[in-house]
C-alpha cells in the first residue's frame, strides 16, 4: 500500500514538474518561422510598483499592436544582474534585450557579447537623446574601435531634500534651478539650522564613492586623468579636494552635520529626517519616491537644486537598455526598444523610477515639470548631466571597493588628514589600475 | 530552582531564532509610514495587509512556490535515494576506492560554486535541461549529494555492525538485515538528510538564477529577490510579507517530518 501512495506521489509530482516546466532552452531567441511571431525576450530591472506598472504596460501595449514581434517581459534584480548575464552570455542564451546600467556594458562590449548600435538607432530617438547622455554608453570593443553598447534612458542627479518647516525658519535664500546654493551658501545654511540639538545636514556615507566623484565635477574634479600613452593615473589636485575638504569642514569643523548619519546607506536617515533630526539630505533624485511613500502626514518639503561650485556640473551615469550579440532578431528588438523609448514612454518609465530621462522630449513633458514633488527641480538638474570621468576607467570597481571607499570612510569619519587620504587614493590606486593597462 | 538557568538559556535560545520571524511579521504588517518611524514598535499600530496584497499582486508567489516545492521535494527525495547506498557501502567496505572517493567528495565542497557555473551550465545546455525545472532538480541533486554522503554515512557508522551479525546468526541474509535491522535506525540520519536536502533546494538562489530564465518557470527566491533594489535598497513591506509566506512550506515540511526525527533518535537497539 505504501508503495502504491509513494509511487501516485512521484507520478503526481512528476506530472506537476511537466506543468511547471516551461519550454526549455529551444524555443527562446530563435529566428522565427515563416508565419510565427519574432520572440523577443526582454529582461527588464524595474523594482518599484509604480515602475514594474509602467513596464509591464508597455510590453503589453507593444505585443497588442505588434503580433508579428511578441515579447516576453522577465523581471531580474539589480543585485544579480551581471552573474546571470555573465553566464548567459557564455552559454549564448542572453535575453535578446538587455536592461542594465552603463558601467557594466563596458566589459560585455570588451567581450563582444553586446550588439554595437552605433549605425543602427533610428535617426529620431538619437536626436531625441542629447550627446552627453550617449557619452556614456560609448565603448571600446575590445580592438580598438568605439561603439554605442545601449540606449541610454533613466539618469540620475544629486538634489538637496529640505525639511520645509526648517528651511522657512532659518530666513534662508530658498535656492532654484536657475540659481542654486553656491557651496558656501550651502555651508552657511547648514550652520544657521544647526540648532538646538538638531543639525542642519546629513551625509550618509556608507558608500561615499560615487557621490563624492560625482559632485567633484562642480569644481572640475575628475579624479583620472589619462596621459598622451592611454595610461589612466589617480589624481587628487585642488580641484578633486574642493568637495571632500567641504563635507569634512560640515562635519567636523562647523559641526553642522549630523555624525550619525555618517555610517549610514542613502535611505537609512529617512527616519531621522522625518523626526526633524536635520533639515538637509543631499541624496539622488530617486530617493523623493520614498519621502513620498514614507513620509508622515503633515511632513513638509522641498526638493532643492545641488550646488554650485565654479559649475553645477555633476557626473551621471545612464540605466540602459543593450541588444545581446547573440539574438537572432537585432532588428525586432531595435524596434522595440525604439518604441519604449520614445519620449512619451520614457517620462512613464522615469515618473515610474523617480529618475531623470534623458529622452529631451520626456524632459518636457508636463509630468516631468510639475511642482509636484520637486519634479521641476529634478528634471532641471539633469541639464547639469555629463558623462561620469570613473566611467571608462578600467579597474574603477577594483579601485572604488578596495582603496576610495574605505579611504574616503576614513576621512570623512576624521581618521585620517586630506593629504594622507589623497596620497592613499593615488598611490594604491595607480598599483590597482596599472594591472588594468598591462 | 535548579533547572532555572537552563531554563532561561533555553528561553533565550528560542527568543533568538523566533526573532527574525516575528519581525518579519511585524514588518509585513506595517504601513510604510510605520516602518519608516526612527523608534520602531514591535506590535503595528496600524496592521494592513496592504504588503500581502501588494506581493501577490504584482508576482506570482503562488506559482513560484509550487515550483519551488516541486523542485525541493524531488531534489531531497532523489539526494537520499541515491546517497542512502554509497553511504553505506562508504563506511561498511574499506578500500582504495572508498577512501579515494570520501577525498573526493571533501574536495569538492571546496569549489566556489561561481567557478563552475559557467562549465556547468553549458553541459545543461547540450542536456536541453537550461530553463527548466528538472534541470534544476538534477543540478540541485548534484550538488547537496557530497554533503548529504557525507552526513550519512556518519548514521552508517554509528550503526554497530554487531547487529547485522546478530542478525545473520538469527538467519536473515544480507537484505533482510538491512531493510529490518539497519534502516530503521538509519531514520533519523535519513530525515536529517531530506531536510537538509530540502531546505537548500528550497533557498537555493544562484544555480536558479542562471538556469531559469523563462518567467513561467521561476522558483521562490528569484521572485523575491524582485523586490529589492540596487545597493540593497528593498521594498520592505511586500518582500516581508512574500518572505513570511515563504517560510511556511519549511515550517510544514519540518512539523511533518520531525517526529520521525525524534523517534528514529530515541529508537535504541541496543540496551545496556
Amino acid at each position: 500500500m505504501r508503495i502504491k501512495s509513494a509511487f501516485a506521489v512521484t507520478a503526481l509530482l512528476a506530472l506537476a514538474v511537466t506543468a511547471c516546466g516551461g519550454g526549455g532552452a529551444g524555443d527562446k531567441g530563435e529566428a522565427a518561422k515563416p508565419g510565427e511571431p519574432v520572440k523577443l525576450n526582454f529582461l527588464s530591472l524595474a523594482w518599484q510598483k509604480e515602475s514594474l506598472a509602467a513596464n509591464k504596460e508597455l510590453v503589453e501595449e507593444w505585443n497588442k499592436a505588434n503580433p508579428t514581434i511578441q515579447v516576453t517581459y522577465v523581471q531580474g534584480s539589480w543585485d544579480n544582474v551581471n552573474d546571470q548575464l555573465v553566464t548567459q552570455f557564455a552559454g549564448g542564451t542572453a535575453p535578446d534585450v538587455i536592461h542594465n546600467d552603463s558601467p557594466a556594458l563596458s566589459g560585455f562590449a570588451a567581450d563582444g557579447y553586446l550588439l554595437d548600435l552605433k549605425d543602427k538607432i533610428p535617426a529620431e530617438l538619437k536626436s531625441d537623446i542629447p550627446q552627453a547622455a550617449w557619452d556614456t554608453t560609448t565603448f571600446d570593443d575590445g580592438k580598438g574601435n568605439q561603439g554605442v553598447y545601449g540606449v541610454p534612458f533613466l539618469q540620475e542627479s544629486q538634489v538637496i531634500i529640505a525639511n520645509k518647516k526648517l528651511l522657512d525658519e532659518a530666513k534662508v535664500r530658498i535656492p532654484t534651478a536657475d540659481s542654486p546654493w553656491t557651496w558656501e551658501e550651502f555651508s552657511e545654511a547648514a550652520k544657521k539650522m544647526t540648532k538646538d540639538g538638531h543639525f542642519g545636514v546629513a551625509w550618509p556615507m556608507k558608500s561615499p564613492v560615487n557621490k563624492t566623484l560625482n559632485l567633484a565635477l562642480n569644481f572640475g574634479g575628475k579624479f583620472f586623468e589619462t596621459a598622451a600613452d592611454g595610461k589612466t593615473t589617480v589624481k587628487v589636485g585642488p580641484e578633486e579636494r574642493e568637495v571632500l575638504q567641504r563635507i569634512h569642514d560640515q562635519l567636523w569643523k562647523d559641526k553642522s552635520a549630523d555624525p550619525a548619519a555618517l555610517g549610514q546607506g542613502t535611505a537609512d536617515p529617512l527616519p531621522a529626517f522625518y523626526k526633524g533630526k536635520f533639515a538637509l539630505l543631499p541624496v539622488g533624485v530617486y530617493l523623493r519616491q520614498q519621502v513620498v511613500e514614507q513620509a508622515p502626514e503633515g511632513f513638509e518639503w522641498v526638493t532643492l537644486p545641488g550646488p554650485k561650485g565654479t559649475t553645477t556640473e555633476q557626473g551621471a551615469v545612464s540605466q540602459t537598455l543593450s541588444v545581446a550579440q547573440d539574438s537572432k532578431n537585432p532588428d525586432a528588438a531595435l524596434k522595440f526598444i525604439s518604441f519604449f523609448l520614445n519620449g512619451k514612454n520614457q517620462a512613464k518609465l522615469a515618473k515610474g523610477d523617480w529618475l531623470l530621462p534623458t529622452s529631451q522630449a520626456a524632459a518636457a513633458d508636463p509630468s516631468m515639470t510639475t511642482k509636484e514633488n520637486g519634479w521641476d527641480v529634478a528634471t532641471a538638474s539633469g541639464k547639469s548631466l555629463v558623462v561620469a570621468p570613473f566611467l571608462k576607467v578600467k579597474g574603477f570597481d577594483e579601485w572604488k571597493s578596495k582603496v576610495a571607499t574605505p579611504v574616503l570612510q576614513q576621512y570623512f569619519a576624521n581618521k585620517i588628514s586630506l593629504d594622507e587620504a589623497a596620497n592613499k587614493l593615488v598611490t594604491d590606486g595607480n598599483s590597482v589600475l596599472e594591472r588594468y593597462q598591462k | 530552582m535548579k533547572r532555572l538557568p537552563s531554563y532561561a538559556a533555553l528561553l533565550a535560545y528560542i527568543v533568538f531564532l523566533a526573532f527574525p520571524l516575528v519581525w518579519l511579521l511585524s514588518t509585513a504588517l506595517k504601513t510604510p509610514q510605520e516602518m519608516a518611524q526612527l523608534d520602531p514598535t514591535w506590535i503595528p499600530r496600524e496592521p494592513t495587509l496592504a504588503n500581502f496584497s501588494d506581493a501577490f499582486g504584482e508576482q506570482d508567489l503562488t506559482g513560484a512556490a509550487l515550483r519551488s516545492l516541486v523542485v525541493a521535494i524531488f531534489s531531497s527525495f532523489i539526494t537520499v535515494l541515491i546517497s542512502l547506498p554509497a553511504a553505506y557501502a562508504m563506511a561498511r567496505y574499506r578500500s582504495l576506492v572508498n577512501r579515494v572517493a570520501i577525498g573526493w567528495v571533501l574536495v569538492s565542497q571546496v569549489f566556489p560554486f561561481i567557478l563552475i557555473i559557467i562549465p556547468l551550465f553549458m553541459v545543461l545546455r547540450e542536456l536541453e535541461l537550461v530553463n527548466t525545472l528538472p534541470g534544476l532538480v538534477v543540478v540541485h541533486v548534484t550538488f547537496t549529494l557530497p554533503f548529504a554522503l557525507w552526513m550519512l554515512q556518519g548514521y552508517v557508522r554509528a550503526v554497530p555492525p554487531e547487529l547485522e551479525e546478530a542478525a545473520s546468526v538469527d538467519g536473515a541474509g544480507r537484505l533482510r538485515a538491512l531493510v529490518s535491522v539497519v534502516a530503521p535506525l538509519l531514520a533519523p540520519g535519513v530525515v536529517a538528510t531530506l531536510l537538509f536536502s530540502f531546505i537548500s533546494s528550497w533557498n537555493e538562489f544562484l544555480f536558479a538564477l542562471v538556469i531559469l530564465q523563462d518567467p513561467d518557470v521561476m522558483t521562490l527566491p528569484l521572485t523575491l529577490v524582485r523586490f529589492t533594489g540596487p545597493e540593497g535598497v528593498a521594498r520592505l513591506g511586500p518582500l516581508a510579507a512574500a518572505s513570511l509566506m515563504a517560510t511556511i512550506p519549511s515550517l510544514i515540511f519540518f512539523a511533518i517530518i520531525q517526529r520521525r526525527l525524534r523517534s528514529g533518535l530515541m529508537a535504541g537497539a541496543v540496551k545496556g
